[in-house]
């Protein structure tokens, strides 16, 4: 292992993150918008409190939450709390803690997105390497290409149309929500059942939407194959069409599509959250949204940094992840 | 062997219209692409020349009507008529997407050019500051810039320059990759030679050369733009009050559309987006096609 690349990737990860934060920390502070002002001038307009009280509370919380500190040292004290993963608390739903809210609902987010990618990405590229191939039938290929006109549909559309054509005029599977209403959640196999039946949808909808782009790249990379020495070579060795596709196309596109998924992450999360927000399952989306909706700054800032970071590190683990996949990459 | 004779035998080139015609049989996504995008255009201009654009807000017509010959798509539960907000929308969601797309493309190019040109440090500042903003999904920042602006002052200038900001890296790095391959050939060092000035060689060799990747570049940040400015206004961060295609359904989402059996409010956005998003998709493949020889079929 080289230990100047580890360094230099290292450095460039922790270089994204920076900048993340630095960015997400000064876009707020340069608004005009006083978060703490308005959700006590909205507490004020049902409760009615007098103007000198408003003020009082408001420059009580500003000394509770640093907010009067010049901007340089909230910025020191900004960076500090997150290199100690705190990242403060919730402004609606105090006291909970953002670190809190985000632990609750990852679990929902985490299984939609891995389920959803390994499908799409193994269904994609096996489509397209198919596709490809000179000898597979004709419909199949039809089918490959059918996927692509997805591809440009948000999946966030396909889920909205779900939800009509499915859920709305077949009744066939839920609206929306994790469970169905009324349900308390247990380790029993109906309610595991019922949550697969909620997930379905959302997830029809995620993967419909990203397997048409694994199915260009992959018959890209197929055609690229095609045309190479060494598939020539097998040919003429007599190695039945199976082999061929296995060990030499498909092993040999998996590289590029590898990092092709590292670099599509961040589409696959904001579309996972956004898909989220629609069918109103408790994952991160809903919580994002939600805490849009009320002008929760905190958690807003602390979901998105969280994210940001998340992929930052997802990306560049998969980087060093190459060697075990193709062993003449060496770190260079 | 007279020379006319020999002229008469010239052969005769179908002229460029027909040319053009039989490269877009061949070219199947490129040709859907365009005529989905054409008849979104009819329909929006028919549109524009026909309607009130005061239907397109709150509190025109009566609300909650199912689609009938009047109200052709609908009402909303705001009163909105669901037709003439279709065709507004449509109107913004593309002043949005050419808008920022330009403007993206316009940076991009410029900087991309200047970076690869000039080289030295200016090339490395650019480039590293290209690879740290790329991995930061620009989506959460968007959310972030929407949701600090104060929600009275968004309208569709302010959507399109938060796309914007967020969108220039991508064609800054592919313009430099191809000026940094154009630098080295044979025509600039000749133009050089021939004392051809700096600007000249830039205008008049390397641009036109360029301009293939410019307009591949374009299609796709206006795709960009189209589907960001669509994610944020889904999420209930556009200029709330205008009929743009996501607010509708963000609108339709919000009020429980379906559970109260308004299934007209949200459809017809949708469907409008999916043809918007996918003729844009099906042009920008068939440009590919189109720039990629090694793709392209033969008649």
């Amino acid at each position: 292992m080289n230990y100047r690349i580890l360094t230099k990737r290292l450095l460039f990860l922790v270089m994204v993150i920076w900048a993340a934060s630095t960015i997400t920390f000064f876009i707020p502070r340069l608004s005009p918008r006083n978060p703490v002002r308005e959700r006590f001038a909205e507490l004020a307009r049902t409760g009615g409190f007098s103007p000198e009280d408003l003020e009082a509370i408001v420059a009580d919380y500003s000394t509770r939450f640093g907010l009067d500190k010049p901007l340089l040292q909230q910025y020191g004290d900004y960076m500090w709390s997150i290199a100690r993963f705190d990242l403060g608390v919730s402004l609606n739903k105090f006291p909970k803690t953002v670190m809190e809210l985000i632990a609750e609902s990852l679990p929902w987010t985490i299984g939609l997105i891995l389920i959803t990618t390994i499908l799409s990405f193994i269904l994609g590229n096996w489509l397209g390497a198919l596709a490809a191939w000179p000898k597979s039938p004709d419909w199949l290929k039809n089918i490959a290409t059918s996927f692509v006109l997805f591809q440009g549909v948000p999946p966030v559309l396909l889920g909205i149309l779900l939800i009509f054509f499915v859920g709305f005029r077949l009744k066939l599977l839920p609206l929306g929500g994790a469970y169905s209403i009324g349900t308390v959640p247990n380790l029993s196999f109906e309610f595991f059942i019922d949550v697969l039946r909620h997930q379905l949808l959302p997830g029809i909808a995620l993967v419909l939407g990203s397997v048409g782009g694994w199915v260009i790249s992959m018959r890209g990379m197929g055609v690229t194959i095609q045309g190479e020495d060494y598939v020539t070579f097998a040919e003429h060795k007599g190695l039945g069409p199976k082999t061929i596709f296995r060990d030499y196309y498909l092993r040999n596109a998996m590289l590029p599509q590898i990092t092709g998924l590292a670099l599509a992450l961040g589409n696959v999360v904001t579309s996972a959250i956004v898909v989220e927000g629609i069918f109103a399952l408790p994952g991160l989306g809903t919580i994002l949204f939600s805490a849009i909706r009320s002008n929760d700054f905190s958690v807003i800032y602390g979901i998105v940094l969280f994210i940001t970071i998340a992929i930052a590190t997802l990306m560049v683990v998969v980087e060093f992840l190459y060697p075990l996949l193709d062993p003449r990459i060496k770190p260079q | 062997m007279s020379s006319a004779t020999l002229s008469n035998t010239a052969i005769k080139q179908p002229n460029k219209l027909v040319l053009w015609f039989r490269y877009l049989r061949r070219n199947p996504s490129l040709t859907f692409g365009l005529l989905i995008l054409l008849f979104l255009v009819i329909f929006t201009v028919y549109g524009l020349l026909t309607i009130d654009p005061k239907d397109a807000y709150p509190l025109a017509v009566r609300s909650k009507q199912p689609p009938s010959l009047e109200y052709p798509l609908g009402t909303d539960f705001f009163g909105r008529d669901l037709y003439a907000a279709m065709v507004v929308g449509m109107w913004q969601t593309a002043v949005i997407g050419i808008v920022a797309g330009a403007l993206g493309t316009i940076i991009g190019t410029i900087l991309g050019f200047i970076s690869a040109y000039f080289g030295g440090f200016i090339d490395t500042a650019v480039t590293s500051i290209c690879q740290i903003l790329i991995p930061i999904p620009a989506f959460l920042i968007q959310v972030v810039i929407a949701g600090s602006i104060d929600k009275r002052s968004v309208t569709i200038f302010t959507m399109a320059f938060v796309v914007l900001l967020l969108a220039w890296m991508g064609p800054t790095l592919v313009i430099r990759a191809q000026v940094l391959s154009m630098k080295e050939r044979q025509f600039v060092s000749v133009a050089k030679l021939s004392g051809m000035t700096s600007l000249g060689i830039i205008f008049k060799e390397i641009l036109p050369n360029l301009l293939p990747f410019i307009a591949a570049a374009f299609i796709a940040q206006v795709f960009q733009a189209v589907f960001a400015s669509f994610y944020l206004a889904i999420v209930g961060l556009g200029p709330v009050r205008e009929p743009l295609l996501g607010n509708t359904i963000w609108a339709a989402q919000t009020q429980g559309a379906f559970f109260n059996g308004w299934w007209w409010w949200p459809i017809g956005p949708a469907v409008a987006m999916i043809l918007i998003l996918g003729s844009l998709a099906l042009i920008n493949m068939g440009m590919d096609e189109l720039a990629n020889p090694r793709i392209r079929k033969s008649e």
